[in-house]
């Protein structure tokens, strides 16, 4: 059982094409393959959402999606979010705020915070919770979290309301 | 924590699917939305030596209306169920417990056929299908045979598919003007499997219950209708003694089993005050 | 004539909201935790573990595993020792405590499940898992202790015969005269408080790398740890190498909470293979092992009972508190602080002088136990928060007025409580009243009751606490174990002007980094943007303890603050001496060297720091400027200094259901000078998620045989963002005198003190029901129990 899956998928805008064991999952992949280490394998078992990365477009588990699934799939980590300054607002806030304290859950935050930043009306405090709750931090009690992704989620929306009403 | 080695085969449509799962017997399982298996295939709790991939089956995705039924395709995730505007029209109870399924992230990848065939005993599908009187289409190189969710849950992860079938749809009748449903479960945490859980649905004229079922999940090895507490329901307003009735009647129905965290009296009671608040919700004048 | 230039006015970073530098590199995806480390050569390791609580190994074959694909090497616990000298986990300030040696991997008998009792080296993590479940062992199960009210009976085997018994340790403390105070009380309320067994869940789970060069007779082992120099020491002394060939490097680490600053015998097997093989050996524990093997905390039962007076003052507490430890005391630390801690905390935030304690420590087949965030304290606080809000109950007295009677007064310092711990200067009052005024409580106790009577259940739970924090040698030096209570910091003027500090408390997230820049940044007059901080690394920097006990500001922060001065004294000299000016008529405020008086630049600090180091030539021959500079601090004055706070809870209970909702928290807190509220607040805020998680949620379940049932995180359940409550956090000063800088550590206050608010807030709402819970986690079961609604 040695067999080798190759593919062929786009990670942050580049594509890269790799033969893969059936058994490695994306988050392997991308820490072992790409050497993408942003992502983190918290629990290996989809509970902790530390390896939460954009699959398509999506928020999914890096943990529990296969990389030899993903031939022709587009995936977004936290390095390529970072690079295209996708969410330095959100980075800046979570700055700001100190919306992290070891770091190892941030990636994962940030990722499945892109998924409600786009609310509109913004997400409430008690949406943004229930949305985070598959992500487990440790460190900060979760409100500053809450408070920066609250905090980007409105900045956002009235800048869009701004936006329509120049336009 | 690492998956033990297996193959892997993307299947190129449903009858593909079907052949490779001939040709392996019951040494193959079939990857949906891998939401559950692959953190059982991680923690090495299963090792199949083959996956058949049809998570790329389009034919298998998608929410349509008959004239008689919702059908809604095997591969449909959890998220696509939560967003569904025809969902939320019908049958807004399901909607509500999409939204209900694990996180964001996992609802985006888990599907509806794939938690029906797992037959998790404390997932909310398995009780919908039998609550709402659901159908399921199975397919195999044999041909395909239509399944009552009533015939269809027989234990613990144990279900009627035979080896080499692949569950295709979901059949939900459509329903009459009167019915309604209602849904709850109890969990201690956002997105956690449920201490017990139900589906209540009744038709409510003039504001009595009639053709009451109420499904309960994560109380027994698998989904189970509350049978002896639904006729307890019927001809009744739901009231505190129709429904104190129907209490009475849950352990007899249900033979709860005690969880890490709770034993049989606590999900017995449980599975009492969840029935007695999602009935109140159906008896509700405009309920 | 020209207008004056506006002089700089002395400016610090001591108070201020500095959000930290280091964070950006994290939030970027970033970090360098241990697992992300790639090495030349490097292979995986992974275990077999025991099945079994406690059992003989009478066969274990590797030979399977050796022919398995990618293996490199398998080895059992008698190969792993011949690397790894085993050890034993004692104090000798814990008078008869007793452990047995402990080897790295099992020799002949496993103790716990989960304990190592093989290793696999392959060149893959799956290939190492592929191969460890090829090996076969064959176990003789034998009886398991796992019941710690039963571990001492003479019945019950003893796991280590060598030792007679299975009591690690025993403590008492009497007071005397204690039975006459409860015999003449005029209420006595009595509980039995009990705690889940829990641990600390850290998002990254440990991780270790560890390389070993044998020309060089060199290891190098990258490790999330907070104590890089003890374990250091540790690698030394147990894998016989010399002390300064071993460089321990701890880069980011991803939480830690106390759980990363034990020696674990796994990762002693991985430097001792490393050692063995010669080749760079990667571990890390998946989430299964976390849970198995890294380390447990709190599980006790304490019967107590506290006497009080017709006025509602205490007069008297009483304890006996049984705690179950695992097989082995864990080294270096012991096993014995917590209950330890639990002794010397009780009612510690009250006035009374008549105290009986009681500490037993047993050891289980269950994985060890040992110091996790707030050692000790959320016992403490909760069994004497939940006596008093019992007693207050009893004597109709509102819970907020009876600790108003009963804490030390604000002026009654220094003071030692009847346990023996002796108080600086605490301010129990102050934060009484500002977190009443924080929460409105006479407006919460009105809504309370308008609810009630709609049949809507919400209870207040309030919760005093101390912190121990700033610990001198009385905690573990004194007993012998090589961990140091100094730390040091070493700053170094860059040519540019800017400043590169060194120090030996580590950073895992609480912000250290950011402290010490703060720190340095004020006392040397410079930017806090051009200091940059160096953690982690034994190879640089000085000496020191690490980052446990709430130490980093207090101690960490004091060495830096010295360093700073020291640093800038010698910059003022060296501009002096440019200047050909009497230095203690300059000072040094946001990088330029100004006149003292008037604030008017004179020189920049760049060039300066460009002559000191370039041009030494045109200074006199005699003057050596002095641009690197070394302090240490270690706190002298008192055992620990504490600190203190107070916290309250406000939940809903479903009485239906048992259902417990978290509805806001409230706490003030008193640790000292506060370098960076945005830092204290944060520590406080974590701090609170865990000990709520200890109330709510988080038990470690085994079965009567030891085997641990929730080894998963879907079913050992952790704090989440949906059920955590907001927090409003208030703070009080009171700098302690023991340094100049008058911080204490913040670390473990929010801990302490959350359990026994949430408790006391359950109960509350269940006043109306006649009913009371003191078990924890308080799960729907044990409300709904105590409601009578199930039997």
């Amino acid at each position: 059982m040695n067999q080798l899956i190759n593919v062929t998928l786009k990670v942050n805008g580049t594509e890269v094409s790799r033969p893969v064991e059936p058994r490695t999952h994306l988050i392997d992949f991308l820490r072992n393959e790409l050497a993408l280490t942003g992502s983190h394998a918290g629990c290996e078992h989809g509970v902790c959402g530390a390896c939460t990365v954009l699959v398509d477009g999506e928020i999914v588990r890096g943990c529990l999606t296969l990389a030899c699934q993903l031939d022709g799939a587009d995936v977004v980590t936290v390095e390529g979010l970072t690079e295209s300054g996708a969410i330095a607002d959100l980075q800046t806030a979570f700055h700001l705020r100190n919306a992290l304290q070891c770091g190892y859950c941030t990636p994962g935050m940030l990722v499945a915070a892109t998924a409600i930043l786009g609310q509109q009306p913004p997400a409430t405090r008690e949406e943004i919770r229930e949305h985070l709750s598959g992500n487990y931090c440790r460190c900060t009690g979760y409100e500053a979290i809450v408070d920066a992704i609250e905090e980007t989620a409105k900045a956002r929306a009235a800048g869009r309301a701004l936006a329509q009403e120049g336009a | 924590m690492k998956a033990p080695p297996f193959a892997y085969r993307r299947a190129s449509s449903v009858a593909d699917a079907c052949a490779l799962l001939d040709a392996h017997g019951g040494s193959a399982r079939i990857l949906a939305g891998g939401q559950s298996l692959i953190p059982s295939l991680n923690l090495r709790l299963s090792q199949p030596e083959l996956l058949i991939d049809i998570s790329q089956l389009a034919e298998l995705r998608g929410i349509r209306v008959s004239a008689t039924e919702m059908i809604i395709g095997a591969l449909t995730r959890h998220a696509d169920i939560e967003r569904s505007a025809e969902v939320r029209a019908r049958f807004p109870a399901l909607a509500d417990a999409a939204r209900q399924i694990a996180h964001p992230a996992i609802r985006n990848r888990g599907t509806i056929g794939g938690s029906i065939a797992l037959a998790d005993p404390a997932a909310e599908w398995p009780a919908a299908a039998l609550a709402f009187d659901m159908r399921f289409t199975a397919v195999s190189t044999q041909g395909e045979r239509s399944i009552a969710a009533t015939e269809f849950f027989k234990g613990l992860y144990e279900t009627a598919l035979l080896p080499g079938e692949v569950l295709r749809s979901i059949h939900v009748p459509l329903p009459a003007a009167a019915q309604r449903a209602a849904f709850g479960e109890l969990t201690r945490r956002s997105g956690d499997y449920a201490i017990a859980g139900a589906f209540v649905t009744a038709s409510v004229t003039g504001g009595w219950l009639g053709g009451t079922r109420a499904a309960f999940f994560g109380v027994a090895t698998r989904p189970l209708l509350a049978a002896r507490a639904m006729r307890a329901l019927d001809g009744s307003a739901g009231d505190a003694a129709a429904v104190a009735a129907a209490r009475a009647h849950l352990e007899a129905d249900l033979d709860p089993i005690a969880d890490l965290y709770n034993s049989r009296a606590t999900k017995l009671h449980l599975a009492g005050v969840l029935l007695a608040r999602l009935v109140a919700r159906l008896a509700a004048p405009g309920g | 004539m020209n207008a004056p230039v506006p002089g700089l006015a002395p400016t610090t970073y001591i108070g201020q909201d500095t959000p930290r530098a280091n964070a950006r590199r994290l939030l970027a995806g970033r970090g360098q935790y241990v697992d992300d480390l790639r090495l030349p050569r490097e292979l995986h390791a992974a275990f077999v573990r025991s099945p079994h609580a406690h059992a003989r190994i009478t066969r274990l074959d590797l030979s399977p595993a050796r022919k398995s694909r990618g293996v490199f090497w398998c080895g059992t616990g008698a190969d792993v020792a011949r690397a790894v000298s085993p050890w034993v986990a004692t104090l000798t300030h814990f008078k008869g405590m007793k452990s047995a040696p402990q080897y790295a991997v099992a020799v002949d008998r496993a103790t716990w499940q989960g304990e190592a009792v093989a290793v696999i080296v392959a060149q893959t993590r799956a290939q190492a898992e592929d191969a460890a479940q090829l090996v076969e062992v064959e176990y003789e199960p034998l009886p398991a202790v796992t019941d710690m009210e039963t571990a001492l009976d003479a019945a019950t085997p003893v796991i280590h015969p060598d030792l007679g018994d299975n009591l690690a340790f025993t403590r008492g403390v009497d007071t005397g005269g204690v039975a006459d105070v409860f015999a003449a009380a005029h209420l006595v309320v009595e509980d039995t408080f009990r705690f889940g067994r829990h641990t600390g869940v850290c998002l990254e789970p440990r991780a270790i790398t560890a390389d070993y060069n044998p020309s060089e007779n060199q290891l190098t082992v990258y490790l999330a740890n907070q104590a890089p120099h003890m374990m250091r020491d540790i690698f030394a002394k147990h894998l016989d190498i010399p002390e300064a060939n071993v460089r321990v490097i701890a880069r980011d680490v991803g939480g830690s909470f106390g759980i990363k600053v034990h020696v674990y015998p796994d990762e002693m097997a991985i430097v001792g293979v490393a050692k063995l093989l010669g080749r760079p050996i990667r571990y890390s524990a998946d989430r299964l092992e976390s849970m198995s093997t890294d380390i447990h905390a709190r599980e006790h039962r304490v019967r107590a009972k506290m006497g009080v007076d017709r006025d509602g003052r205490i007069t008297a507490i009483e304890i006996d508190d049984l705690t179950g430890i695992g097989p082995y005391s864990v080294y270096p630390r012991t096993s014995a602080v917590e209950g330890n801690q639990v002794v010397n905390l009780t009612g510690a935030a009250y006035d009374f002088r008549h105290y009986v304690a009681n500490l037993r420590v047993v050891f289980q087949n269950k994985t060890p136990t040992c110091q996790y965030r707030a050692v000790g304290h959320p016992i403490a606080m909760a069994v004497a928060e939940g006596l008093v809000d019992h007693a207050a109950q009893k004597l109709g007295i509102d819970p907020a007025e009876f600790r108003r009677r009963n804490l030390i007064a604000d002026d009654n310092y220094p003071y030692t409580s009847a346990s023996g711990m002796k108080f600086e200067a605490l301010s129990h009052h102050a934060c009484l009243d500002k977190l009443l005024a924080l929460m409105d409580y006479p407006a919460l106790r009105a809504e309370q009751k308008a609810l009630r009577a709609r049949g809507i259940h919400r209870g207040i739970g309030l919760a005093a606490l101390i912190e121990v924090t700033n610990p001198s040698a009385a905690f573990y030096g004194v007993g012998g174990a090589r961990i140091s209570s100094q730390d040091g910091c070493t700053l170094r003027l860059e040519p540019t002007g800017w400043v590169t500090a060194q120090t030996g408390v580590t950073e895992q997230g609480q912000g250290t980094e950011a402290m010490i820049a703060q720190v340095v940044a004020s006392a040397v007059g410079i930017p806090v943007e051009h200091v940059r901080v160096i953690t982690g690394d034994t190879d640089t920097g000085p000496y020191g303890g690490g980052t446990w006990a709430s130490r980093g500001a207090g101690i960490g922060g004091e060495a830096a603050l010295l360093a700073g001065r020291e640093l800038k004294a010698n910059i003022l000299a060296l501009a002096g001496v440019i200047l050909n000016r009497d230095a203690a008529g300059l000072d040094l405020r946001r990088a330029q060297i100004v006149d003292a008086a008037t604030g008017e630049p004179v020189l920049p600090l760049a060039e300066a720091a460009r002559i000191g180091q370039y041009r030494p030539d045109t200074l006199p021959r005699e003057f050596q400027p002095q641009l690197s500079v070394t302090r240490q601090f270690g706190q002298r004055d008192w055992p620990f200094v504490f600190t203190n706070g107070i916290q309250a809870s406000y939940v809903e209970v479903d009485p239906d259901t048992g259902f417990v909702k978290l509805l806001k928290h409230w706490m003030v807190e008193d640790c000292g000078t506060i370098i960076n509220p945005l830092l204290v607040d944060e520590q406080l805020r974590g701090g609170i998620a865990q000990g709520i998680g200890a109330a709510l949620w988080e038990e470690v379940l085994y079965d009567a045989d030891g085997n641990l049932k929730n080894g998963t995180l879907a079913d050992y359940l952790v704090p989440m963002a949906a059920e955590m409550p907001d927090m409003v956090l208030g703070h009080v000063e009171t700098p302690t005198r023991s340094s100049e800088l008058g911080a204490k550590g913040a670390g473990e206050a929010g801990t302490a003190g959350a359990p026994g608010a949430v408790m006391n807030a359950i109960n509350d709402a269940l006043l109306p029901f006649n009913a009371r819970v003191t078990e924890m986690p308080f799960t729907p079961e044990r409300l709904l129990r105590a409601l009578g609604k199930i039997a």
